[in-house]
């Protein structure tokens, strides 16, 4: 059975003004999935879980019925869920808007999964720097409360369960779990050495499930549809639906729900292309940490086991996508800087190896590096992969040595002539108004760099 | 400068709140550094002393705490602080035009803020709106689809003190105080403000719907909810 090339299931009722409401929500189809689940006994909700295939919708792509099944029952120790919706990773832009439209889906889907789990306290561990998702999900907290969604013997069921909105301060590295946690105890948001796992000492040191929002999200839908209803849709591993958001130098970036295995050619010929006048250069297939890809990789499936084979990783299915005006160096070294920034300094490699990185990448940018710094690029990267408590550091390398990997003649051309050879204005959505602004350099690639959309809206308040 | 007896009871109360949430008090620290930001724009060595007095921590366990986040100012932010997003995709599409520009024509870096204490200005990391780039908060509301002159005209009205409009977000845009408030846990009442969606959330929907295109039926569903509510 084929299905359709765009799948809306999360994303299906967005257009509706009052989608953020319970109102809205119930409207929709909403809590149907949740009276089905209370219903069920709560191994019965893993295992429908498990066996619809889904997996962490927050990069990594671990089985999430099996996470939900590591957690230890009848050992007397509170349980908790914590909501990662701590959504940082640069090109990620998925679970915000998620948020912001549908807060009840993730509602339903923490008390489903708390059930499950049996766990009777839940926290939204929300990134702080999205004020109206934050208040929004308050608003959606105190109305599930109110209909009895949430609060003491749900739904008659005898099963109570409370949820707490947690805002962050800041600080990507909390988007990993272990990081998170420790943030959540109200600590400087530190990974922690694994094992053990979360599931065994999570927060307080207790049995605790931490996943992404959009897994979460999924969960209502499996309940109401059935696992082989979600297993339908998908690859053979990568089974689902999820959603890709196409940012950068896309005719129409924007949110698109597909089943997993599209492709980044079907994706961007919806999106209309990239933007008029320009072709694909590279692009991140899940954020930043994941290497970047290019044009030759438009027709691998997006799913976990194609882009790893690839070379890359699915992560977030945050697609960055970057034009032939782009400067590869430059974006590296942006992406560097943010991991240094963001490293959190307890494992020393990612520490120090940041630190170098950027300096090495600033040198190379400006023309000043030798082909004995892309060596050195590459080594430190190699002596901070495996060598850390967390992913950050395992893949804060990740841009220097893709780009490397596919541009390394640009890297050697900045140093042949001194400097960069790109006009940052020509990459810009309002050409000429950067121009202003910056200093002035090639004219011929900037005139084609203005698409005519973006130069509308660019002048409107000039 | 220390707190008033006023505003001391005051806190008091709001923090025996906010530490009531959790299970062990300690969780309570981010929320009630919050909560010293909101009182005083920005989180003092009084605002350190009354959070660890709460939670019955030290000032060098508080301070540990503050310096690793950076929503947590250790001097006072502008009434609105602007973020300007210069992680790559943003600064490569005009983050960086931005930031460039609005540091010419407010005459303040990186983290200063205006001598009439208006705008505070930040380059911040990615946002989680890359779809809406370049993306330019205030007080952490989103301001989509940024150019280096309508940021000029924003600062402008935010230092004017003219009202002006998130992009997805309240009618009336909150002080930094304010804001750090509703991060505390204690939210105001505009989440029904904006839309549920900026338009770009909405590309892959308005497609499937000129298509036809849907999820698949569901097994032992007479109709899927969509179906079910338009009924």
């Amino acid at each position: 059975m084929s299905t359709d090339t765009l799948t809306p299931v999360l994303t299906e009722h967005w257009d509706d003004p009052d989608c953020f409401t319970l109102a809205g929500y119930r409207r929709a189809g909403g809590y149907r999935g949740l009276a089905k689940a209370l219903a069920m006994p709560p191994d019965d909700v893993i295992a429908q879980v498990k066996a619809s295939g889904l997996r962490g919708r927050g990069g990594a792509g671990f089985p999430t019925g099996m996470k939900w099944g590591f957690i230890p029952q009848g050992d007397g120790k509170p349980h908790y869920l914590v909501l990662n919706a701590d959504e940082s990773e640069p090109g990620t832009c998925k679970d915000i808007p998620l948020m912001m439209a549908s807060p009840h889906v993730l509602i339903e889907g923490m008390i489903i999964t708390c059930y499950a789990i049996r766990a009777e306290r839940a926290f939204i561990y929300v990134r702080g720097e999205v004020l109206h998702v934050i208040r929004r999900l308050h608003h959606a907290v105190a109305q599930a409360r109110e209909a009895g969604y949430l609060g003491p013997d749900i739904l008659g069921s005898g099963y109570s369960l409370e949820i707490v909105v947690h805002a962050g301060a800041g600080a990507y590295i909390c988007g990993e779990e272990t990081g998170l946690l420790e943030s959540l105890e109200g600590y400087r948001g530190q990974p922690r050495l694994k094992p053990p796992f979360p599931a065994i000492e999570g927060l307080y040191a207790c049995p605790t499930v931490v996943n992404n929002v959009e897994t979460i999200a999924s969960v209502p839908s499996i309940m109401v549809n059935g696992a082989d209803w979600f297993a339908a849709m998908g690859t053979e591993k990568s089974k689902g639906f999820g959603i890709f958001s196409l940012s950068g130098h896309v005719t129409t970036p924007g949110q698109y729900e597909a089943p997993l295995g599209i492709t980044l050619r079907e994706l961007l010929e919806l999106a209309g292309g990239v933007r008029a006048g320009h072709r694909l250069k590279f692009w991140t297939p899940g954020g930043s940490s994941t290497p970047i890809l290019t044009a030759e990789h438009l027709d691998v499936p997006l799913d976990y086991e194609s882009i790893g084979a690839a070379g890359s990783m699915l992560g977030t299915r945050g697609l960055e996508i970057f034009d032939e005006t782009t400067c590869a160096v430059r974006a590296a070294l942006r992406w560097t800087e943010f991991y240094e920034h963001e490293s959190c300094g307890k494992c020393t490699p990612c520490r120090e190896g940041t630190y170098w990185m950027r300096q090495l990448l600033v040198d190379l940018e400006a023309g000043r590096g030798s082909e004995d710094d892309l060596a050195k690029l590459l080594d430190i990267n190699d002596n901070m992969v495996g060598r850390v408590f967390c992913a950050l550091g395992d893949t804060a390398g990740s841009p220097a040595a893709s780009t490397l990997k596919y541009f390394r003649d640009e890297y050697l051309e900045h140093q042949k002539r001194g400097g960069c050879p790109f006009d940052p204005a020509a990459a810009t959505l309002f050409g000429a108004q950067a121009r202003s602004s910056q200093a002035q350099s090639s004219e011929a690639r900037s005139s084609e760099a203005r698409s005519s959309e973006a130069q509308s809206s660019g002048e409107a308040r000039a | 400068m220390p707190f008033s007896q006023e505003a001391r009871t005051r806190l008091e109360a709001d923090a025996a709140e906010i530490i009531a949430r959790y299970p062990r008090p300690r969780s309570a620290l981010l929320p009630l550094l919050h909560l010293v930001q909101a009182e005083e724009g920005y989180v003092s060595s009084d605002g350190v002393a009354f959070c660890a007095a709460q939670l019955g921590l030290t000032d060098a366990e508080v301070t540990g705490v503050v310096t690793f986040y950076t929503m947590y100012k250790r001097r006072p932010a502008g009434e609105y602080h602007v973020g300007v997003c210069t992680n790559t995709l943003c600064a490569v599409m005009g983050g960086d035009a931005i930031f460039a520009g609005l540091t010419e024509h407010l005459g303040i870096g990186n983290h200063e803020t205006t001598p009439d204490g208006k705008v505070s200005l930040e380059r911040v990391e990615c946002n989680a709106a890359c779809d809406f780039a370049p993306v330019v908060m205030v007080n952490w509301e989103f301001f989509d689809n940024m150019t280096p002159d309508s940021a000029r005209a924003l600062a402008d009205d935010l230092r004017a003190g003219r009202p002006v409009t998130p992009s997805r977000g309240p009618a009336r845009l909150c002080t930094w105080r304010e804001a750090a408030r509703i991060l505390a846990g204690f939210p105001d009442d505009q989440a029904a403000d904006g839309p549920a969606a900026g338009p770009p959330a909405l590309a892959g929907l308005k497609i499937a719907r000129e298509h036809g295109w849907t999820a698949p039926a569901s097994q032992g569903e007479t109709a899927r909810p969509a179906e079910e509510a338009a009924q």
